[in-house]
């Protein structure tokens, strides 16, 4: 990063229970819940607030368009100044980095992120098809848009490239769906096993229904505040420490078969035969992690990072991910969760909250979720939010947050770190 | 000019399907026809009823691609058309038991991306003939053409070559 401008404090957050549908309350009044729970939570007024950004995904979901503006006027935050933040599955994490440049550039010393989606005015399957319609509409959705589909021929190549196995899988659904037995935010919280994960419905070979994260309703907001006003309004504020954003192709088919993108602690030995992208690896996320890295400071993630939350829409993807985010090399994010190193008490904990695999996936909402899990982490405040502290990671002092659209199109990586 | 008091709207039989009443949920009907323009991706849905795949080449830096583009992301400069091989190779694959709403009544169906030699980038398609235990990544495969032409991407699919 060129300039990173002033320091970002992120001072507040609140987060709406994610479900397969409530009815009882829409978009504006969910994300009115959050809002409220994150203002109170400090003793923020309306008036503390300098402007926002508005962070959903769908116009299609209900068929209603500038729903942003609908949420901003609900929540009173008229005539201030927002936006609409759009960009697939990572909308959530590019709206929080939005957010982060509102405060940075100095035009706000306060901005509140909030996100929300409403995916239950439709039936499961309309809303894999309009998820589909985020593939070239040309080329790709004709030939049976389904992004299940997308992520599981990504799956077959990964065993293919490296031996991950069925059973690696099978464990980040184990591990996530347990983790969230502790989070009362959580639509999927379950005890299960590797074998009922494989005996699940096969939705598209090798992902079973256990291997794919559900649609939900829910609602999420960040506050975010220059130093100033972070100390002057809260007690004990995390400090976004870098952000990245990676890009790539927007069909799968188009990803360029190179060189690694290497990070600090890679050398381009380790990956001689490796062709990079390719359908196997995400770039994106791979660039995100690289620039967010280098703006935090980071050279060995695996050291440096005491928590991850990653957008783990498909158990694939989460291993897929591991190694974008150089937690280990490429080739070895099965065995890097077979061995527990991302368990609760593993080397680095991830998705300790339960991930979008158990925790839901309200798209425009979830990336700002992230934030929030992450901020209580920083905090040491989960026993307080959570009213459990069995997901508290002890020495959690610096944490990641990763957002993932598409087939990988658009990835955000935000470090946050404990200042006190 | 006008002014009447006894002005009433027209009844109607129509009515709302009603799904729950407390909060209310109706039901709400929705769909459109678009005008959809290939633009400059309009050849390759001609040539397949030819019988060809057409990619892309780059006139400057000569990179291939499987899928065409107008332009290249290596170097930004025009493609070319390029006939692709009717043969190939499959890089990845899958079988979908779900799918979108508009397909589901296809399911199960084999994806598949397929590699052609020669070639930079890759194709998505589908591949019939085969179950899923069949498939494997290496697997040659050939393509097919529709007769009867639905000017989409589907005009062409694989089978397994002989």
């Amino acid at each position: 990063m060129k300039n990173k401008g002033q320091d970002v404090y992120m001072i507040s957050g609140g987060v709406t229970k994610f479900t397969k549908a409530s009815p009882d309350a829409d978009f504006r009044l969910r994300t009115k819940k959050a809002f409220d729970y994150a203002l109170n939570d400090i003793g923020m007024t309306l008036n503390d607030i300098d402007g926002s950004v508005a962070s959903y995904f769908s116009d299609h979901f209900q068929r209603q368009l500038m729903s942003g503006i609908m949420a901003q006027d609900y929540l009173g935050l008229t005539p201030k100044p927002s936006k609409r933040v759009e960009g697939g599955g990572a909308t959530g994490g590019l709206s929080f980095q939005a957010g982060v440049e509102e405060v940075a550039s100095g035009r706000m010393n306060t901005c509140a992120v909030y996100g929300f989606e409403t995916m239950s005015h439709v039936n499961t399957w309309k809303g894999n098809e309009f998820i589909a319609l985020a593939s070239d509409t040309n080329f790709d959705y004709p030939i049976g848009g389904f992004y299940t589909g997308y992520y599981a021929m990504m799956a077959t190549r990964h065993m293919y490239e490296f031996g991950t196995t069925v059973e690696q899988l099978a464990k980040v659904s184990v591990k996530n769906h347990g983790n969230a037995l502790h989070n009362p935010y959580a639509q999927s919280p379950m005890k299960i096993t590797v074998e009922d994960v494989r005996k699940s419905p096969m939705v598209s070979y090798p992902l079973t229904r256990l291997d794919v994260c559900a649609m939900s309703d829910g609602a999420a907001v960040a506050i975010l505040a220059n130093e100033e006003k972070a100390f002057e309004l809260c007690d004990n504020p995390v400090l976004i420490k870098g952000i990245g954003t990676g890009t790539d192709t927007m069909r799968l088919a188009d990803r360029p078969l190179g060189k690694v993108i290497l990070l600090p602690n890679e050398k381009e030995s380790d990956y001689k035969n490796l062709k990079y992208p390719g359908i196997h690896s995400f770039r994106a996320g791979r660039s995100a992690a690289k620039e967010a890295y280098e703006s935090a400071g980071i050279t060995d993630p695996l050291e440096e990072l005491d928590l991850v939350e990653l957008h783990d829409a498909y158990t694939s993807s989460e291993i897929q991910t591991y190694e974008d985010l150089g937690l280990c090399k490429y080739g070895e994010g099965g065995k890097f969760v077979e061995e527990g190193k991302a368990d609760l008490k593993g080397k680095v904990a991830v998705n300790p909250s339960g991930g979008l695999l158990a925790c839901g996936h309200p798209v425009g909402a979830t990336g700002i979720m992230q934030a929030v899990f992450m901020f209580w982490q920083l905090q040491h405040s989960i026993k307080k939010h959570f009213k459990d502290d069995a997901l508290q990671i002890g020495n959690a002092k610096r944490g990641l947050i990763h957002s993932h659209a598409g087939t990988g199109t658009y990835v955000t990586a935000t470090v946050m770190e404990a200042v006190k | 000019m006008t002014i009447n008091p006894n002005a009433k709207l027209e009844e109607t039989q129509e009515g709302t399907v009603v799904y729950n009443f407390d909060p209310l949920i109706v039901k709400s009907h929705y769909e459109i026809d678009y005008i959809h323009s290939y633009a400059q991706d309009s050849e390759f849905f001609k040539a397949l009823g030819r019988k060809e795949i057409l990619g892309s080449k780059c006139k400057k830096c000569g990179y291939i691609y499987a899928t065409p583009r107008g332009h290249c992301m290596m170097c930004g400069a025009e493609t070319e058309w390029h006939k692709l091989p009717n043969e190939g190779k499959i890089h990845a694959f899958t079988t979908c038991y779900f799918g979108g709403e508009a397909f589901l009544n296809e399911t199960p169906f084999h994806l598949v991306i397929v590699e052609f030699e020669g070639v930079d980038s890759l194709f998505l398609s589908r591949i019939i003939g085969v179950d899923t235990e069949d498939l494997y990544i290496g697997m040659p495969i050939r393509a097919k053409f529709r007769r009867n032409l639905k000017l989409n991407p589907t005009d062409v699919y694989f089978v397994p070559k002989a």
